[in-house]
């Protein structure tokens, strides 16, 4: 179908977007990558009054390290995010789901603020971000914030941002030693939205306990969700093949599944969950050995 | 609203609406039907063009934001009346059947083998996983990017 028609703004400063959001608010949409609200608006699920693209504003795709943080701009592009060396090395479990993502054309245009703000119970980085405990900052016209990645997520479609606030930046912790990471993704098909999702993200010690563990989960719950039952399963234990069983089984208890005619049941997501924990886990102590 | 696109070399001019997607404007406006209207919700990959070098859904972009861009379609592809050795191979190879999803197969083809100039073939089939092709079951796809890939890096 064709959209509802709009009013069409494209500035080329953040201030100018900022000036836009304050004069429009909640009648106004931001377009990034498009990749969600155009799909959206196609269907006239929404239909914005205003979009305001942001892809001409330059130094929004900035992407650097700074001290021990990976300073991840918003317009940064999903294929950006999978093939940039920097992220790789910093941030591989950013890089991982990026690379689970729709398909190439997508990633293409897909960027990581658009897909944050648009807060998908299915969208992978989600699950990513709260598994890094990564933040993001934001601005409007009278202030900036941060917002971690356990605020951001308020409903399904609903993140923390306000109706006037951009999202400029993401931050997550750089790749510690002795860390392994993983993101499993089971789909019907190639390209599809996740059946589950299950984003890892381990560090252990010399003695081989683990002593952080990030767990967030896609498509199991109102919105993704961070698998604290789990991770408390591992953290202060030696990760091993027996504790990864046990956090797993928590994790699908972790887990709040809708029936989903077209992805399966509520058990079959529960049951998912556990598996795919446990195997996003099993990879993500491998590699965390190898380091 | 005023836009002016660069559509294979040539400037097409025109007053749109921002809702007008590309993919309509190419076809319609600039009357270049080889890039094709597959399924309407962003899956299919045939209506595939590069946009300033990337490949992009043109039914998933509007017009107003390519203004000012580059655009290629596979009336692009051949230059001189010589075929890009992508529509080379895709003949060589029948590398398709109805030809609906070729124009998006060869665009999204090409700019795999600018990324990935040797891919192997898992790499040539998650680079063409945004095409679908309800005919062929992929395999000559497959070998005909294959057979570009091999006559492009000569």
């Amino acid at each position: 179908m064709t959209p509802r028609s709009f009013e069409y703004f494209s500035p080329s400063s953040v201030r100018q977007c900022t000036s836009l959001l304050k004069r429009y608010g909640s009648r106004a949409k931001i377009l990034a990558g498009g990749m969600s609200l155009i799909p959206v608006m196609k269907l006239r699920l929404a239909s914005p009054a205003y979009l305001i693209d942001i892809n001409g504003i330059s130094g929004l795709d900035s992407l650097r390290q700074s001290g021990g943080s990976l300073r991840i701009g918003a317009m940064t592009r999903h294929h950006e995010l999978e093939t940039s060396r920097l992220v790789r090395r910093s941030a591989p479990l950013l890089a991982e789901t990026a690379s689970w993502i729709g398909d190439p054309q997508v990633r293409n245009r897909g960027t990581i603020g658009g897909s944050l703000a648009h807060s998908d119970p299915s969208g992978d980085l989600g699950a990513a971000l709260l598994a890094l405990r990564g933040e993001v900052r934001t601005k409007s016209a009278s202030k900036e914030r941060v917002i971690s990645a356990d605020d951001l997520f308020l409903d399904t479609f609903t993140s923390a941002l306000g109706g006037n606030e951009l999202l400029v930046e993401v931050r997550v912790p750089v790749l510690k030693p002795k860390s392994g990471w993983s993101y499993q993704k089971l789909e019907r098909k190639s390209g599809d939205f996740a059946t589950v999702g299950v984003a890892t993200q381990i560090s252990l010690d010399d003695g081989g306990n683990c002593v952080y563990a990030g767990i967030g989960l896609t498509a199991v719950g109102p919105t993704n969700v961070r698998a604290r039952k789990a991770e408390s399963a591992l953290v202060g234990r030696p990760l091993d093949e027996r504790t990864i069983v046990e956090a797993a089984e928590a994790a699908s208890g972790d887990a709040s599944p809708t029936m989903d005619p077209l992805r399966g049941s509520i058990e079959y997501k529960r049951e998912m969950t556990k598996v795919f924990c446990r195997r996003g886990l099993t990879l993500a102590l491998e590699r965390a050995k190898r380091r | 609203m005023p836009v002016k696109v660069r559509i294979n070399g040539s400037p097409y001019e025109a007053k749109v609406e921002p809702r007008l997607l590309l993919v309509d404007f190419i076809r319609d406006v600039a009357g270049l039907t080889g890039t094709h209207v597959g399924c309407d919700t962003s899956n299919c990959g045939a209506c595939t063009v590069l946009v300033d070098g990337e490949s992009v859904k043109s039914c998933t972009i509007f017009t107003v934001q390519a203004d000012g861009a580059k655009v290629e379609t596979v009336e692009g592809l051949s230059k001189d009346g010589k075929l890009h050795p992508v529509q080379k191979a895709f003949r060589e190879n029948h590398g398709l059947q109805c030809g609906f999803c070729t124009p998006g197969m060869m665009m999204q083809a090409s700019w795999l083998l600018r990324e990935q100039p040797n891919p192997t073939e898992a790499e040539i089939r998650v680079g063409l996983s945004g095409n679908l092709c309800r005919c062929t079951g992929y395999v000559n796809i497959v070998k005909s990017v294959q057979q570009a890939a091999r006559e492009m890096r000569r």
